[in-house]
């Protein structure tokens, strides 16, 4: 991962707000939860606990989950965390993780993020059945579960700037 | 498994994980701080015990939830609640829906929009800003969001400021975020069950 560290806010500076605006007053009003947000984001992308999921496998995922939400933007930044170049193409959706042998990892994180209501019991079970630990399903699903958070409010913010009266 | 519950309901039902939370006895001092343990609170929910393996995000997932669901001003505590709920509808989380929806029934002392949305879905007959507020809550927690400029507008035209558009926003995708850890790790199983 690189030693760039992320800049202090990934939800202001992709939205671009044009300062003095109504939209910038509202995200001002709500300094704390942008706050919040970034010591979250850090949180999931770079614990120092990483358990199985080292902060480059990290980056990829959530450049993968930004990409299926077609935030490419977020993506690119996620990608351009990634010093590893054996995990980088996990970025790419069109990937299934073979080559790194995370496939079954690729299709759990796809398919929690895409096709939510459909998971059952069997997802779990299929990662337990991969050798995947416990405390790691769970890392999986905060990684997955932040970046379903991180991708609308960035999508909201946009169309709060783009559709104004 | 038959005490799973599969359909839309207030009465907020039992959680049960699908992998081992861990073990109170067993906690590190940083997990027991994240879940502040204290000599008079002990007992701690099997949802929370589970988040615990991932003690960094849990730490400081609380403190944006309850910024994000209750901090005064902006949008009404009913309509975060809506917006909440629109989120979970979207991804069929049972317990977040139940949980919510009974919130939303507590503060609004109404049962109707909550009965409405939970026998018609997205064709339940809303007030104009309900309406506003449900559908763009919805198109939001879409994968990608299919939140569109005419729900924005809508949004606008039913009287809601910026400030409360962005509560809204928060309030969704929070749901988009809770959604996928209480759906994915475990089912909701009527209450007192096995």
């Amino acid at each position: 991962m690189s030693t760039e560290t992320l800049t202090k806010s990934t939800l202001l500076e992709l939205s671009g707000i044009p300062a003095g605006s109504p939209v910038a007053a509202a995200i001002d009003g709500r300094s704390n939860i942008i706050a919040l947000s970034q010591t979250t984001e850090d949180a999931v992308l770079k614990p120092l606990e990483t358990g199985a999921w080292s902060h480059d496998i990290r980056a990829a995922l959530a450049a993968r989950i930004a990409a299926l939400n077609g935030e490419t933007a977020l993506a690119d930044r996620y990608c351009a965390l990634i010093e590893d170049a054996s995990v980088a193409d996990l970025a790419d959706p069109l990937r299934s993780g073979k080559a790194q042998g995370l496939e079954t990892i690729c299709d759990f994180m796809d398919k929690v993020a895409v096709q939510t209501r459909d998971i059952d019991a069997p997802d779990i079970k299929s990662l337990q059945e991969a050798g995947v630990s416990d405390a790691d399903i769970v890392r999986l699903c905060e990684i997955n579960a932040f970046m379903a958070y991180q991708v609308r409010v960035l999508a909201g913010i946009r169309l709060m700037k783009e559709a104004r009266p | 498994m038959s005490d799973v519950i599969r359909k839309f309901t207030r009465n907020v039902p039992d959680w049960r994980p699908r992998v081992e939370p861990i073990k109170l006895e067993d906690a590190t001092p940083e997990q027991l701080e994240a879940l502040q343990v204290t000599p008079s609170n002990t007992k701690i929910s099997a949802y929370v015990l589970t988040l615990a393996h991932d003690v960094e995000t849990l730490k400081v997932r609380s403190p944006l939830f309850n910024g994000i669901m209750y901090d005064k001003g902006g949008l009404s505590r009913e309509e975060r609640e809506l917006g909440a709920l629109a989120a979970s509808m979207v991804n069929h989380c049972i317990y977040c829906a139940a949980v919510h929806a009974s919130r939303h029934a507590q503060i609004a002392k109404d049962t109707s929009v909550t009965d409405e949305l939970f026998a018609k879905g997205t064709r339940a007959d809303l007030s104009p800003r309900n309406r506003a507020i449900f559908d763009f809550a919805h198109a939001l927690s879409q994968t990608p969001s299919e939140a569109s400029p005419e729900q924005m507008s809508a949004l606008r035209a039913a009287g809601l400021e910026d400030a409360e558009i962005l509560d809204l926003i928060l309030s969704a995708a929070l749901f988009g975020w809770a959604n996928r850890l209480m759906h994915v790790l475990g089912d909701p199983v009527r209450k007192g069950g096995a």
